[in-house]
């Protein structure tokens, strides 16, 4: 006799989002989560919903990450209604900068790509730097130009997790704060063990980030990820001025402004290289000249949870039938679908469709 | 009440808040003058309008971030004035809403 | 630039700072000082020098200490730079800074973290209102700029406290009330170290000389208080205070606020430097060996930035760390370094006796470190009520980090300066678990905010 019908190991983004959309399936779910020192990909989080550029080189990736996309909207309604907690979402496009005529090109060429990669679902539209000046009246000069898609959006990320965890409390989630150190596969049902106690489950999700690496193969699975640092720079407050969320420039619904990134291999490091931030601040007032005297009040380092082809695991155990494993970059993006499609196929068909077949970590065994 | 006890002010000088001038001493930072001034707060907060004025005096609270010369979010008890400053409270508009 | 410009950089110019800074050139070092005001002599002694005429002697004796400290600081050669904020400080000794909107990185061969302290958040309903002020600031507009405020209600306890409502009634100035939040039970905590504050007596009489002085004046003083709040809509209209079962109800524009000090840890927490949690003192030290040297290598703090001991402490404190450092950089022998530390421990180790007596009658009451109300904003830059922290760690927050993730507590300008202790108190009360267990934000730099511009174009390294 199982407690739970459910448990998800790992709190973030993915795990909430699945957690709620099991819990919201009426099933009884329990989430595992670690203390406040954990490593936690979800704290590092730039808040973009965003589809140009991803999958440029994989259309599956770029039709389920348009899918989430299509969803977000209902489902930010829905969490929005259970939890009273304001998003803040907006879904009015979005820009990528080019800061020079190749980038620009090159831009232009992989957003072709993907247009017709998606037999034309995908849309998208280049700005050079005069017509730019129309919607980004601070653009600089220095800025050859820009390619935008009303498929991008952003949301503040941290409401987010933070509706998740009151979503999946409301509906009858149990949230346990504690690390889970082992998990057995014994008569069509795990059993889910901390230092102090052990619980058992007919299924069992594993969204733990990069614990998801030693947990995997216990139940006959195996996640290949490794760590990537991003480094984004808060400013103060500032009146509100920008009206989309760019790539590298985001200003939140609070007014400060989000900067980033930086690509840093780094290990398991959270901390931030100065002259990382540098490379930031100098881009961030390229793009912005009048940015040049705003204050930088925190920045921050947080470890991207990547695989060698940037795309995402979704695995269902063949040893061990109810064991899945689930890792993504793209947490914001893809928790319309985590919740609503992916916690749906856990419950009903109690396994992953073919379109996410694809995405299974057997692709890395050649 | 906020006044001097100094026995002589020293140098004024002319600064001007919201269009109003004020003679100050000129050795004052921006905050002290404006209290002296009995100005009653500095800023209003982004997410509730709160009404907020100086608190440490030393750089360490950020409540006293105040408009000075067109330019936003300077801390005005570590800022000296200067002739002619132009100082005006700072509100900050949350992106979206109609104010 | 990979090689040092000088021996030792230090950063803060209050007694700590001065008092190493001028030994070390004693013994030829070379030696920089940052310092964020634009004159030495730190909180403590700040203005000093422009305070010296006679007018002032109200400022007390214990401010005019620091004169001599500031005086050989200055007859140095030493290179002092006033009005410079530090940004950043890096394991490898590198050290950012901007004076005038301009930044600029220098290298030491050690560091010497100085900052010294800030006062204790005080979040009691009503604290954010336009027209509360700490006591510290008071005690600034004053002695910076030669401004009091009339009328004003002081509410809190320790030392401080008592010296700017002395210096007020010495000048004449009116107060309308005094509200001694000191804890009854203090007084009977505090007679366990009685015999070590005999040593120190000079600054227990000096304190109820105060004391009886307030009383003598007439001025309003009301104690042995369960509750206060400050009531007002746009800006302070009345404090209100819960005694003897019922509120009384104190009309005014202005308030001060002080329960003591704690040390400005997030310098040293920027660059590594492990913590403590000091349960006498109810916050967070830096750990430091007897010489002052912190967990990283090369970087020592001095002064009240790693515990509150006061200035002449700060001082000896200073001095020791500056000839730790000599040491370091091999310009002293171990043997000097403990022939000439003696004389300066000796005088620690008196200032320090006092020290537990001078904590526990002082330490403010946990409903005011801890709010009451849930209404109460922890978080004065975020705008974060107590209500919100709690539905938060409802929800499974276990710790700051959280904390910050889902209500942006500690995520405005200040850096958490306002508000980090009190959730600190708040996660252990609540979770029922040590403060040392809950910990602190992770204090990343920039160490005070920087502008884009400034980031920017800082020389590469």
């Amino acid at each position: 006799m199982s407690d739970f019908d459910s448990i998800v190991v790992g709190g973030g983004l993915i795990g909430a989002a699945i957690g709620y959309g099991l819990a919201r399936q009426g099933q009884k779910v329990a989430m595992f989560d670690e203390g406040d020192n954990a490593i936690r990909a979800a704290r590092g989080n730039f808040g973009l919903i965003w589809v140009q550029g991803k999958g440029a080189n994989n259309p599956d990736y770029a039709a389920w990450t348009r899918k989430s996309a299509r969803q977000w909207h209902e489902f930010s309604q829905e969490l929005t209604e259970l939890t009273s907690i304001d998003l803040a979402f907006e879904h009015n496009g979005g820009f990528d900068f080019c800061l020079s005529e190749a980038e620009f090109t090159q831009r232009h060429a992989l957003m072709e790509k993907m247009h017709s990669d998606s037999q034309g679902e995908f849309t998208f539209k280049m700005f050079r730097n005069d017509e730019l000046m129309k919607l980004l009246p601070n653009i600089g000069p220095t800025v050859t130009g820009a390619s935008f898609s009303s498929w991008d959006g952003h949301v503040n990320p941290l409401y987010l997790l933070k509706a998740l965890h009151k979503a999946f409390k409301q509906l009858g989630g149990k949230l346990i704060t504690s690390t889970v150190t082992d998990i057995r596969y014994k008569g069509r049902a795990f059993q889910v063990s901390t230092d102090t106690s052990a619980v058992a489950c007919e299924k069992i999700i594993l969204a733990a980030g990069f614990s998801n690496k030693t947990l995997a193969p216990k139940v006959g699975l195996k996640v290949p990820i490794y760590p990537q640092r991003g480094e984004i720079l808060v400013t103060e407050k500032i009146k509100p001025f920008l009206y989309y969320p760019t790539g590298f420039v985001r200003q939140t619904d609070e007014g400060g402004l989000l900067l980033g990134d930086s690509h840093e291999d780094v290990g398991f490091d959270e901390g931030t290289n100065i002259n990382e931030m540098q490379q930031i601040a100098k881009r961030a007032t390229a793009i912005f000249p009048c940015l040049k005297n705003v204050k930088m009040i925190r920045a921050w380092g947080s470890l991207r949870i990547l695989t060698k082809d940037g795309l995402p695991i979704y695995d269902l155990s063949e040893s061990c039938p109810g064991a899945y494993a689930f890792s993504s970059h793209s947490g914001v993006t893809l928790a319309a679908v985590h919740a609503l499609d992916v916690a749906s196929y856990v419950v009903k068909e109690s396994s992953l469709p073919s379109s996410l077949e694809c995405f299974s970590a057997k692709r890395f065994d050649v | 009440m906020f006044r001097s006890i100094k026995h002589s002010q020293g140098e004024l000088i002319t600064i001007y808040f919201e269009g109003r001038a004020l003679s100050v001493s000129k050795d004052h930072n921006v905050a002290t003058a404006l209290l002296e001034a009995d100005i009653n707060g500095f800023r209003k907060t982004t997410l509730n309008n709160e009404n907020r004025g100086p608190y440490c005096m030393m750089g360490v609270c950020f409540d006293c971030l105040i408009n000075i010369n067109d330019v936003d979010n300077q801390q005005s008890c570590t800022t000296q004035i200067s002739d002619g400053m132009k100082i005006k409270r700072q509100i900050m508009n949350t992106p979206g809403k109609d104010e | 630039m990979n090689s040092a410009e000088y021996d030792i950089i230090i950063i803060g110019a209050g007694p700590a700072g001065i008092s190493a800074a001028a030994l070390a050139d004693q013994h030829k070092a070379s030696v920089l000082v940052l310092d964020e005001n634009c004159a030495p002599g730190g909180q403590i002694y700040r203005a000093i020098e422009k305070n010296q005429k006679n007018e002032n002697e109200w400022l007390g004796h214990s401010y005019q200490d620091g004169l001599p400290l500031v005086e050989a600081f200055r007859r140095s050669r030493v290179n002092y730079q006033h009005s410079a904020a530090v940004w950043h400080l890096s394991s490898d000794k590198v050290v950012r800074y901007s004076v005038n909107g301009k930044s600029h990185l220098v290298k030491g061969r050690q560091i010497l973290v100085a900052t010294g302290a800030q006062e204790r958040p005080f979040p009691i309903l009503g604290w954010t209102l336009s027209g509360v002020m700490s006591a510290g600031a008071a005690q600034i507009l004053l002695k910076e700029s030669g401004v009091v405020c009339e009328n004003a209600v002081f509410i809190g306890t320790g030392p401080l406290l008592y010296l700017i409502a002395h210096q007020y009634i010495s000048a004449g100035i009116p107060i309308k009330a005094i509200i001694d939040t000191t804890p009854r039970g203090n007084y009977l905590r505090a007679i366990k170290y009685g015999f070590g504050a005999l040593r120190s007596i000079k600054s227990i009489l000096q304190g109820w000389r105060w004391k009886r002085e307030i009383l003598k004046s007439g001025t309003l003083y009301i104690s042995n208080i369960n509750g206060v709040r400050i009531n007002g809509s746009d800006s302070v209209e009345s404090i209100e205070y819960f005694q003897k079962g019922k509120w009384g109800n104190i009309s005014c524009k202005h308030v001060f606020l002080h329960q003591g000090v704690v040390p400005e840890i997030n310098t040293s927490l920027s660059v590594g430097c492990d913590k403590s949690w000091n349960e006498r003192q109810a916050c967070w030290t830096i750990d430091v060996d007897q010489y002052g040297q912190s967990s990283v290598e090369g970087i020592s703090i001095a002064g009240d930035a790693s515990s509150i001991a006061g200035g002449v402490a700060a001082a000896q404190r200073g001095s020791i760390a500056t000839l730790n450092m000599l040491y370091n950089l091999d310009l002293i022998s171990s043997n000097d370094r403990e022939i000439l530390s003696k004389p300066f421990k000796k005088k620690l180790s008196k200032e320090m006796i006092a020290r537990s007596f001078i904590d526990t009658l002082f330490k403010p009451h946990l409903r005011y470190r801890v709010p009451q109300n849930s209404k109460t904003i922890v978080c004065r830059c975020e705008e974060v009520t107590l209500a919100q922290i709690k539905e938060s760690i409802g929800l499974g927050c276990k710790g700051p980090s959280q904390l910050k993730s889902f209500t942006r507590c500690g995520m405005g300008p200040c850096q958490g300066r306002l508000c980090g202790l009190s959730v600190t108190e708040i996660l252990a009360k609540e979770l029922k678990i040590g403060e040392e267990q809950v910990g602190y934000y992770n204090i990343r730099p920039p160490i005070k905010p920087v502008t884009l511009a400034e980031l920017a174009s800082l020389d590469e390294f």
